[in-house]
């Protein structure tokens, strides 16, 4: 006992539902007090809530704070002596790079999740009638579908923020290392909470949680909510953070355009995330008001306004796409030169095209409105806006096949899945602008075309990415190298199944496939297709099952990393051993001499160590 | 130069390739309407413009990978080229312009596609969990089937009674939410072009039979429609119960209520009037003229066992006490 008791996770997550319990039994006494009954639906929201702050508390996220708020004597991080090994990655962690792994399992986890819960609802659809789920089941589903893999998403990106952010800008750590740990440890209770909704009835809704339907209906959405409000505030601090740690924490001599350029997409998705994720947490809340407390928001009926909901929900939610994928083209745009051998072409405007479409994201909200009874006349200038992001956007594809063109390119698999992403990355792309035009989007706007371009842009924006990066700074990790062949094999197998499952659900989007139906006319005569895409989906599945074990087993058994073996310019492989120390820079001082990617540039350097007499004499100073 | 110049070939034939591939697979269904052929005017050029940029960045990216990559025993790096102003100006301008011509475009469509014919045939289109109403105010008509003249534009005047529907008939290509809220009646004007049968579906999720929330919609010559109004009209002459079966095959309750005793939602109204039943309370009734008025309209209480109270409470609202009386009288006809 003593010894769960000394784990921290185990320890929060009992602390989780006694917090729970905690706060079922206040509620239910004030209840009780007021000579009112039990009533389910406000007390799982106020125990949801206590059971959040309660896993904090006992993971020790707040010790610290408490401590300082106290006016005692409080550690300074990078003295604080934590576990060592596995251990370290099960308690509240102030090195940035075991939270960027802890940030990591939980994507991947969650990964797993979401994409079981799809293949549950692609059986149901691999047929038109009713077989396997009820329209109850179907729908939650779908909705968790949605947002599960959204918070392993923002998680996944937040790993490598996290991780590799530092490390690329030579710094020894986040600028505020315990803030860090907290953004990640919220996420879990917010990840429990959230699937926490499936057992209390589900929810209809999808994850857009459109009001009036959200506000009927199984209560499973409160906890949907819940969930998500509290996930926000792992993204929003997050990205408080990274913000900072670009801005006031790169070595010596780097300036903002001698940066690599990942921080610069890191930056540009930091700024959307910490200034946008209020308005979904926000309405989120006002839905959940409506429901516990009778604030007519959103209902007609008592002067509400439904679409009023739609307008905060997309000013967020779109930004938030792009929240999504800016990471992954910056590991795009970071690998390409690495293996093409040849610098990124056009480094200040691929750097200022992630501003262009961070600034874009926050004027294009209403393009998911066009059907939605906004005012006519809004449409066009969104229309506009829309197509705007187009250009910020082919700024990136021109560069980054102009760095490829007269690139001496190998193959290793971080490569193929960087090429993977730009290939999956262009189909989403292409398919967005019949979206954005208004009246071609009055077709298709809720098909499965939408399904299918979306799902492009989330796999070529990020899926395909954090894959690249997962195999490329692996060794930076391990110490190993994953195995090429299972690598090959994933890649190989996930590429073309990925693809059919998308042609196959814009094909019969186009001809009438309505999105978020458990059932469809056999009529339509798009069973064929729907068996093809589950398919599809089924091998996506299998390819990331042998990626799995692939993660696994080369963590023992793959072959030793020795040294830069990329033969990459950029500090953590040309300065760092693998697996990085966990002080990082700290013993070496290292000051930026040159340009990121002059690959084929003889005798240039980007970074070097600055010799011990120098240090010697700065100490003096 | 001379892989420029093999680039660009292979681009123009590639980008003729795939238009014709994507002009030829049949990707739009029929198109049915005005609006239809305004919309996949814009479509076809949305596909040629895919076709093109495809072509551009997949040539030039499988060019080089092919044609530069490091072949055996290399091992020195590429060209050492670190950007051009110039050529990001200009794929930073072209595509600029081409935005903004195409959003441009994209307006004139959406103008057309809402030229609005004074002398169009408005319908009253009202949506609800789950099902479609639609009343024809110049003939007084209400039908569970949208009725169509061909060639005429028809403006549609939607609403909903609870959550967001949306109005959809792929082959009109045409798509508008349908909002509750009495200030919030959304207006959908197109021309139907063709004759025949069509399917009307919600496109908005809207909870537990979304998916089978559709009606038929049949568009019809001039003639045709006329005889279809006239046979409507008779509607007066009705007995109390023919006027129910009209009006609960018009407002979807046979959607949860069989007629033939096959189970489903709601309680099959089969033999339903003067049985005996157990409420969930516990408590045994027989089903009286009182409890199924009661049940239509206070449908929350006096549940009878293994139902949920899914079934809306609007139908008090919705009918007047004439209305529920025929129903009542169309439910005790079934046995």
């Amino acid at each position: 006992m003593k010894k769960i008791w000394s784990i921290g996770i185990l320890r929060g997550l009992i602390f989780q539902i006694i917090g729970t319990l905690i706060g079922v039994g206040i509620f239910s006494l004030i209840r009780i007090l007021m000579g009112l009954g039990w009533k389910t639906e406000p007390t799982i929201v106020v125990g949801g809530l206590f059971g959040a702050i309660f896993f904090l508390i006992g993971l020790g996220a707040f010790t610290d704070w408490w401590k300082s708020a106290l006016g005692e004597e409080v550690t300074e991080p990078h003295l604080v002596k934590g576990f060592t090994g596995i251990r370290r990655y099960f308690e509240f962690s102030l090195d940035h790079k075991v939270v960027g792994i802890q940030y990591m399992v939980l994507s991947m986890v969650l990964l797993s999740v979401g994409g079981t819960l799809a293949l549950i609802f692609r059986v149901e659809l691999s047929a038109s009638g009713l077989q396997i789920l009820n329209f109850v089941q179907f729908n939650t589903l779908v909705g968790l579908h949605g947002m599960v893999l959204i918070v392993s998403i923002l998680t996944g990106i937040a790993a490598m923020g996290n991780y590799l952010i530092p490390l690329l800008i030579g710094a020894d750590d986040m600028a505020f290392p315990r803030l860090n740990a907290f953004s990640f440890w919220i996420a879990i209770p917010a990840s429990l909470i959230l699937l926490s909704a499936m057992f209390f009835g589900g929810f209809e809704t999808g994850w857009t949680a459109y009001p009036p339907l959200s506000v009927r209906g199984p209560m499973g959405i409160q906890m949907f909510f819940l969930g998500v409000y509290i996930a926000g505030w792992s993204s929003i601090l997050g990205a408080l953070n990274l913000i900072a740690t670009i801005i006031k924490m790169r070595a010596t001599g780097m300036n903002l355009f001698r940066m690599p350029i990942f921080g610069w997409s890191v930056l540009a998705t930091s700024i959307m995330a910490l200034t946008a994720t209020q308005l979904i947490g926000l309405s989120f809340q006002l839905v959940m008001f409506e429901r516990l407390l009778g604030m007519s928001f959103f209902t007609p009926s008592e002067g509400g306004n439904p679409v009023l909901f739609q307008h905060l929900f997309w000013f967020y939610s779109h930004p938030a796409v792009y929240i999504f994928i800016l990471p992954g083209l910056g590991i795009i745009s970071e690998l390409l030169p690495v293996f093409v051998r040849k610098p990124l072409f056009g480094y200040k405007w691929v750097a200022m095209s992630s501003l262009g479409i961070a600034l874009t994201s926050f004027l294009v909200w209403g393009h998911h409105m066009f059907t939605a009874g906004i005012e006519e006349y809004l449409r066009v200038p969104f229309m506009y806006s829309t197509l705007l992001v187009a250009v910020p956007t082919g700024v990136k594809f021109f560069s980054w096949v102009a760095t490829l063109w007269q690139g001496k390119a190998r193959f290793p698999v971080p490569m193929l899945f960087t090429l993977g992403a730009i290939i999956v990355f262009l189909m989403g792309g292409l398919t967005g602008p019949p979206a954005g035009t208004v009246s071609t989007d009055l077709h298709l706007h809720d098909t499965y075309f939408i399904v299918g371009h979306f799902h492009d842009t989330m796999f070529g924006g990020f899926i395909f990415p954090i894959f690249a990066a997962i195999y490329y700074w692996y060794p930076k990790v391990t110490g190993r190298k994953m195995n090429d062949t299972l690598g090959k094999l994933h890649f190989y197998l996930m590429t073309p199944a990925f693809l059919l499952m998308t042609f196959g659900q814009m094909r019969i989007g186009l001809l009438g496939m309505r999105r978020r139906i458990a059932d469809y006319d056999p009529n339509l005569g798009f069973d064929n297709t729907h068996v093809l895409i589950t398919i599809g989906g089924f091998l996506i599945a299998l390819s990331i099952l042998i990626f799995f074990i692939n993660l696994i087993r080369s963590a023992k058994k793959g072959e030793l990393a020795e040294g830069n073996i990329w033969n990459s310019r950029s500090p953590e492989w040309s300065i760092l051993p693998c697996p990085a120390p966990i002080e990082n820079y700290h013993q070496k001082e290292i000051r930026i001499v040159g340009n990121p990617y002059d690959y084929g540039l003889a005798g240039s350097k980007f970074v070097e160590l600055k010799d011990s007499e120098e240090k010697i004499s700065e100490v003096g100073i | 130069m001379k892989h420029i110049a093999i680039a660009s070939v292979l681009i123009v034939i590639l980008t003729i390739l795939t238009n014709f591939f994507l002009q030829s697979v049949g990707l739009l269904p029929v198109e049915a309407s005005t609006q239809a052929s305004i919309i996949d005017k814009l479509f076809n050029t949305h596909f040629f413009i895919i076709s093109f940029l495809f072509s551009l960045i997949s040539v030039f990216m499988f060019y080089s990978l092919i044609v530069f990559r490091q072949k055996k025993g290399e091992s020195d790096d590429g060209k050492f080229v670190q950007g051009s102003t110039k050529l990001e100006i200009i794929w930073t301008i072209i595509p600029l312009a081409t935005v903004i011509f195409f959003s441009y475009m994209g307006a004139k469509s959406l103008a057309e596609t809402r030229k609005i014919d004074p002398q169009a045939l408005t319908v009253n289109v009202t949506a609800g969990q789950w099902f479609w109403k639609f009343e024809y105010p110049d003939f007084d008509i209400t039908s569970d089937t949208l009725y169509l003249p061909v060639n005429r534009q028809v403006k549609l005047l939607l609403s909903s009674i609870d959550v967001i529907h949306s109005f959809w008939v792929p082959e009109f290509r045409v798509k508008q939410d349908v909002l509750p809220g009495e200030n919030l009646v959304k207006e959908l004007r197109f021309t139907p072009t063709i004759t025949g049968d069509y399917v009307l579906m919600c496109a908005e999720l809207c909870g537990g039979s979304h998916a089978y929330m559709n009606s038929p919609v049949k568009v019809v010559t001039d003639g045709g429609f006329q005889e279809w109004v006239d046979s409507e009209m008779g509607y007066q002459d009705l007995t109390p119960a023919q006027k129910g079966e009209k009006l609960v095959t018009n407002n979807g309750c046979v959607a949860c209520h069989s007629l033939d005793g096959s189970s489903s939602v709601g309680p099959t109204w089969l033999g339903l009037f003067g049985k005996e039943r157990t409420l969930a309370t516990g408590e045994k009734i027989i089903i009286d003229d009182e409890y199924l008025l009661k049940s239509i309209m206070y449908p929350k209480e006096d549940l009878v066992e293994n139902y949920s109270d899914i079934m809306p409470p609007i139908y008090s609202d919705l009918f007047d006490d004439d209305d529920l009386k025929n129903i009542v009288e169309f439910i005790k006809s079934i046995k």
